[in-house]
């Protein structure tokens, strides 16, 4: 910091919104493809664990595994192999998620009522119809949850990817804030981030409130 | 099979869990089950009654024998195909709670793609059936009905395709015993408008003497113990096992099962307010009996009059009957007739039609006579 400048500079962030919005983009397109390739793997790992429930323990083992590892280890772990790029930086993100998704997605599934699944099998449901239009949509709220958690968490982590040059809000934070002894990005950044979480989250809730009215009834 | 109700069969079926030398859950079983009528299967736990009415449908396949749905073996469909032409009611109902009241109903015709219209229709025609109004029940969800809702609502999504058969596991079972005793009744309301083949399983007798028009008693490894109409199996048990089952009140159960108007009535001696004592005393003795029915103008019974109260001589009037004579209607079980006969002084029945008009006399004889005499249930 320069002697005789002001700690936060409005100023600068209203000259730089452009590159606020591209900041933005960037971190969200990173979490994004993060949630949804993340998504993907645990929805067929917990279909899996629906068909053979002993795979459960070793999956979640796995994935525990992976979530216990600090993250900036993991991003460097995978330079060697995959260098400075969007799939190192994806790798280790997703690799976060399937914990969080795995374990809501197979706590959702099971959590259908015995008698909901009997009464599907008894009415003449194929499997892939009780799944579909039974199942997943009564897990939805479980789902919903984990999908919220995983994706909060991702934005926070993208941060941290910025260090193998994933841009994003990060780099307002490091590259500018930081490095640079500008503590108006810093701030920026770190703000950003956090109405970003939120605005993400409680968006993500509205959703789930629409899609399952019907469990409003039991404060779900 | 037809829409309106089948014929099922069970030829020799067995199941047995395990390898070959496992135990029995079922052996060996045979019924016919007719068309229309509600076969209860009854027993103690691990009789196989719940095993027997799953293969019907397939939710568990037998392992020998063979069941026919009106001469269609069930193991020529593919099971979903199967189960979508069999309603199926179970005892937590198990409404699916994301889908509204009329949602639920129509699931079915949904699986079985009737156009949208139809199954409109269907599914506010059903609601009407088990008494619950389509434009206030359709569009809730199952999380804000009532105990007795919910199982209505089970029952029209199960008969909502119209099924010939419909299987029932304990359907009454989770709710209190008012409810229950409703439920029940009105179950048998609508069932005598839809007239279904039901195989219906309970483990409460008093229930299956209720529900049944034919009841199997199974015991302990799916050994069918006695098929049979409830009133042949109360009045002549094929075992002490059954004897048991039914209990040691098996002649009172009996009588819940029979109405007065199955009784021959019996002609009582009647009087009216103004007659003479003495043409009274003349009657009584003509009959050999000791009481006289004193009548009003419209045939309505004012009440009993003893011989010992007709001496001297004069008119008999209102006065002199014994208030509180009760009544009984044809409608009437044997069970409440006897009951009410041993409450009153006089122990005969009067029984009434709707204008309360005298239709004759019931006795305690009459009603333990048919006790003696195993009849089929009159129906």
């Amino acid at each position: 910091m320069t002697e005789g400048q002001p700690f936060f500079q409005l100023d600068w962030v209203l000259d730089n919104l452009d590159t606020l919005a591209q900041r933005i983009g960037e971190h969200m397109l990173v979490t994004v493809i993060a949630v949804v390739a993340g998504f993907v793997i645990s929805f067929g790992l917990a279909l899996a664990v629906r068909r053979y429930p002993r795979l459960y323990g070793p999956i979640l083992a796995v994935s525990g595994v992976l979530y216990a590892v600090p993250s900036i280890a993991l991003f460097v772990l995978f330079i060697p192999i995959t260098g400075l790029s969007l799939l190192t930086a994806e790798i280790a993100l997703v690799s976060y998620t399937l914990v969080i998704l795995v374990r809501n997605i197979v706590t959702g599934l099971r959590g259908v009522p015995a008698d909901v699944i009997e009464a599907a099998r008894g009415m003449g449901y194929t499997d892939r119809q009780r799944l579909w239009r039974v199942e997943l949509p009564i897990a939805l709220p479980i789902i919903v949850a984990g999908v919220r958690i995983a994706t909060v968490t991702t934005i926070g982590l993208v941060t941290i990817a910025t260090l193998i040059g994933m841009g994003g809000l990060g780099y307002l934070i490091v590259n500018i804030g930081v490095q640079q002894r500008f503590p108006t990005a810093t701030i920026t950044g770190v703000a950003v981030v956090v109405l970003l979480s939120t605005i993400v989250d409680l968006g993500l809730l509205a959703v789930q409130r629409r899609l399952t009215p019907w469990a409003k009834a039991r404060g779900g | 099979m037809s829409s309106s109700a089948a014929v099922v069969r069970l030829e020799h079926v067995g199941k047995r869990y395990g390898s070959e030398g496992g135990p029995e859950a079922v052996s060996d079983l045979s019924l016919e089950i007719p068309a229309g009528e509600i076969c209860v299967l009854v027993g103690p736990s691990g009789c196989g009654k719940t095993t027997t009415m799953k293969m019907i449908n397939r939710l568990i396949e037998p392992t020998s024998g063979r069941i026919t749905i009106d001469g269609e073996d069930v193991m020529a469909l593919p099971a979903v195909e199967l189960r979508r032409r069999i309603g199926y009611v179970i005892q937590q109902v198990g409404l699916f709670p994301h889908l509204t009241v009329a949602q639920n109903v129509a699931v079915v015709p949904r699986l079985l793609r009737w156009p949208e219209a139809r199954v409109r229709e269907r599914t506010s025609e059903l609601l009407d059936l088990v008494r619950l109004q389509p434009s206030t029940y359709g569009d809730r969800y199952p999380a804000a009905l009532s105990g007795g809702e919910r199982q209505r609502v089970g029952v029209a999504r199960a008969l909502a395709a119209d099924p010939p058969l419909m299987l029932m596991d304990e359907p009454f079972g989770a709710v209190d015993p008012i409810l229950r005793d409703r439920l029940q009744n009105e179950f048998l309301r609508l069932q005598a408008q839809v007239r279904k083949t039901i195989v219906f399983v309970t483990h409460d007798v008093d229930e299956a003497i209720k529900m049944a028009d034919r009841i199997a008693i199974l015991q302990k490894g799916g050994v069918l113990a006695q098929y049979d109409t409830p009133d042949a199996i109360l009045a002549a048990p094929a075992s002490d096992f059954v004897a048991h089952f039914v209990g040691a009140d098996r002649g009172l159960k009996r009588l819940s099962l029979g109405r007065v108007r199955d009784l021959e009535l019996g002609k009582p001696v009647t009087a009216r307010a103004g007659e003479p004592r003495a043409e009274l005393r003349r009657r009584l003795d003509e009959a050999a009996t000791d009481y006289v029915l004193l009548l009003d103008e419209k045939d309505r019974p004012l009440g009993w009059i003893g011989r010992g109260d007709l001496s001297g001589d004069g008119a008999v009037g209102v006065d002199d009957a014994i208030p509180g004579s009760p009544t009984l209607e044809p409608e009437s079980t044997l069970r409440d007739a006897l009951s009410v006969m041993l409450g009153s002084s006089v122990q005969l029945g009067v029984v009434v039609d709707d204008d309360e008009r005298v239709l004759g006399v019931v006795s305690v004889d009459a009603i333990s006579e048919v006790l003696r005499t195993p009849t089929t249930r009159p129906t």
